[in-house]
């Protein structure tokens, strides 16, 4: 059954919504103004027991995550939220940004008092123009009426909000090349350890987090941590909670659609999207972002291990409800949970083809792997498309992409890998044809 | 050829850099101002007020130049258009809106019409997903896109002032 909500999307269809009058209106800054009146390890651990997974795409737990700030440490403490939208196909920390900055601000007040930051830094992409002035503007509103600045509701904790501008680079999504960003430098990842909590920002201690993750925030307070988790279908596999999720490509109506946790894809394609686009049958949909493993719509679900998942075994992956976990279980990654649909009338191997043009684009060159990696992927698939690649170049693109799995700093080089493993894997016959017969038998096209 | 920013550009800077604990985080915040002070291009003149202005070597900054793919190192036309490319376009037709601009605007990928009215580039995923095709029009998104709408758009920035 599909549990809709509207926690952070209530205001999304009021006019001016994304104004402070209408947050109010509708209860905002309530949560911030108790919980700033709450000890921090209160919120804390609140927010564990919200079961909050990382909306970023990591799906690390929050409130795990915020207790690994220093307690007793003199240096300045920072919250970052990472507004870099850029995985492709997903598209939900922008609407919140435009429709509800407001929940970013109370959130990122709550964050930063839990964590004993008294500075906020929301990095957000450049070309997210509208999100920017959105997110200044509800940053005035609110210096204006005391909630940020000197004193936030009377406490004396000052705490101050700004904007960073981030310059067109994919890879500063990545946490530690964010920070770089922020430090003006060039948006390289750095190794880790030293992680964020001990070393992030200007050497200080640093949490980052997605901007869905804080701006949900107020939701855990307002709710209480365990009522939050419990509205999830998944609160017993400590996924807990209400997330956007968001469905693009192939279908009748793309956009995004909050629910409680556990949702499950053919809910998300047929009843929330409408069905596949002109009746055709689906071929495939990759569930969270672009860097996830794309799943077959004829594919079963195959518990690797975890017993939990043991009833889901044998099942269609389109009826196993979308969570960390779950999708960690069957090898896949549930990521930013916002998927991308083809119908039968597309061409995996045009849609990898387009895949991979993008992470060539977008490594930033620092390892060795990624960095020639991606650039022979997209050579090879090149000469696929044109019909002029042989088996041996076939085989190769999975010798490739497995280099590049773990031998790189950051994450990137994964992402890069996965869509290139599982779509030669899954779709094998697809491919062949291609080296064949120039992929006569294929539809050589995208557009349903 | 010097550049210099108003009075005013001056002052705002100055608030940039107060939010940071250093003037190096300032970097990209100020190619940003300097950018769109200096006709939407980072010219050597501009590398070398950043620079001298933040305290940092020239290098540092023109690293950052070459970094991010949002610094102009040529002046681009009045206009520019990104046309995104990634697969959720991809899947509703953005190839097809591509082959349209580069038609009307008599342009490649990367070009500036003889005017220099408009520059015409590609995009990786703008965070429209939901909304495919779409175009983007130096600060302004245009989505769910047809071929009419986007003619509409092009005829605007090629004829209208």
């Amino acid at each position: 059954m599909i549990n809709r909500t509207s926690y952070l999307t209530r205001s999304f269809d009021v006019p001016e919504g994304y104004l402070l009058a209408a947050y109010e209106r509708s209860g905002g800054y309530r949560s911030a103004q108790r919980a700033l009146g709450m000890p921090r390890e209160i919120i804390v651990d609140q927010v564990k027991k919200a079961h909050l997974r990382g909306r970023g795409g990591a799906g690390f737990d929050c409130g795990v995550k915020w207790s690994f700030m220093p307690k007793d440490d003199a240096r300045p403490h920072y919250l970052v939220v990472n507004a870099d939208e850029g995985e492709p196909g997903t598209f939900k920390d922008r609407a919140i940004m435009e429709k509800n900055p407001h929940a970013v601000i109370e959130g990122a007040l709550i964050a930063a008092h839990a964590m004993g930051a008294h500075t906020v830094y929301i990095y957000v992409r450049d070309e997210l123009h509208m999100a920017k002035a959105r997110l200044e503007a509800a940053i005035a509103e609110a210096r204006a009426l005391g909630y940020v600045g000197e004193r936030p509701f009377g406490r004396p904790w000052a705490i101050q909000v700004f904007v960073h501008s981030g310059a067109g680079a994919y890879i500063c999504g990545e946490e530690t090349a964010l920070l770089n960003s922020l430090e003006g430098r060039r948006g390289e990842p750095r190794l880790k350890p030293p992680f964020p909590a001990q070393c992030g920002a200007f050497g200080d201690p640093t949490t980052v987090n997605n901007l869905e993750t804080i701006a949900i925030i107020p939701t855990v307070i307002e709710l209480g941590g365990d009522a939050f988790s419990r509205l999830s279908a998944l609160h017993d596999f400590n996924d807990g909670g209400v997330r956007l999720f968001g469905v693009s490509g192939h279908v009748q109506r793309p956009g995004l659609y909050e629910c409680a946790v556990g949702l499950t894809l053919r809910e998300l394609i047929y009843d929330l999207g409408g069905g596949v686009l002109g009746d055709r049958k689906l071929l495939a949909v990759i569930p969270g972002g672009s860097s996830c493993p794309v799943l077959r719509a004829d594919e079963m679900v195959h518990v690797l291990g975890d017993p939990r998942f043991a009833p889901y075994d044998g099942k269609s992956v389109l009826d196993l409800p979308l969570g960390v976990d779950t999708l960690r279980t069957i090898g896949g990654m549930l990521g930013t949970c916002c998927a991308i649909v083809l119908s039968d009338a597309a061409d995996p191997v045009l849609a990898l083809a387009t895949l991979m043009h993008f992470y060539r684009h977008e490594s930033c060159g620092q390892c060795t792997p990624c960095r020639e990696g991606c650039g022979w992927i997209e050579r090879i698939l090149d000469k696929l498309v044109a019909g002029r690649a042989s088996m041996e170049e076939l085989d190769r693109l999975t010798e490739i992409a497995s280099d590049i799995t773990g031998n790189t700093i950051c994450a990137f080089g994964d992402g890069a890998a996965q869509p290139v493993l599982s779509f030669v894997r899954k779709f094998r016959r697809e491919f062949e044809d291609y080296v064949l017969t120039g992929g006569r038998s294929q539809t050589r096209t995208l557009v349903a | 050829m010097e550049f210099a920013l108003s009075a005013e550009l001056e002052r705002e800077l100055d608030a940039i850099i107060a939010r940071y604990p250093n003037r190096m985080a300032a970097c990209i915040p100020a190619l940003h101002l300097c950018q769109r002070a200096n006709g939407d291009w980072v010219s050597p003149a501009v590398v070398d007020y950043v620079a001298k202005r933040l305290d940092l070597p020239a290098a540092h900054v023109e690293g950052l130049v070459t970094f991010y793919s949002l610094f102009n190192q040529e002046r681009p036309g009045e206009h520019q258009v990104w046309v995104c490319r990634t697969l959720s376009c991809a899947l509703r037709g953005a190839d097809t809106l591509l082959a349209h601009c580069e038609k009307k605007l008599g342009v490649k990928v990367g070009g500036t019409t003889g005017d220099r009215r408009v520059t015409l580039r590609t995009a990786e995923c703008l965070a429209s997903c939901g909304t495919a095709p779409m175009i983007q029009v130096d600060q302004e998104y245009h989505e769910n896109l047809t071929i009419a709408e986007l003619d509409r758009i092009l005829d605007r920035l090629l004829y209208e002032d």
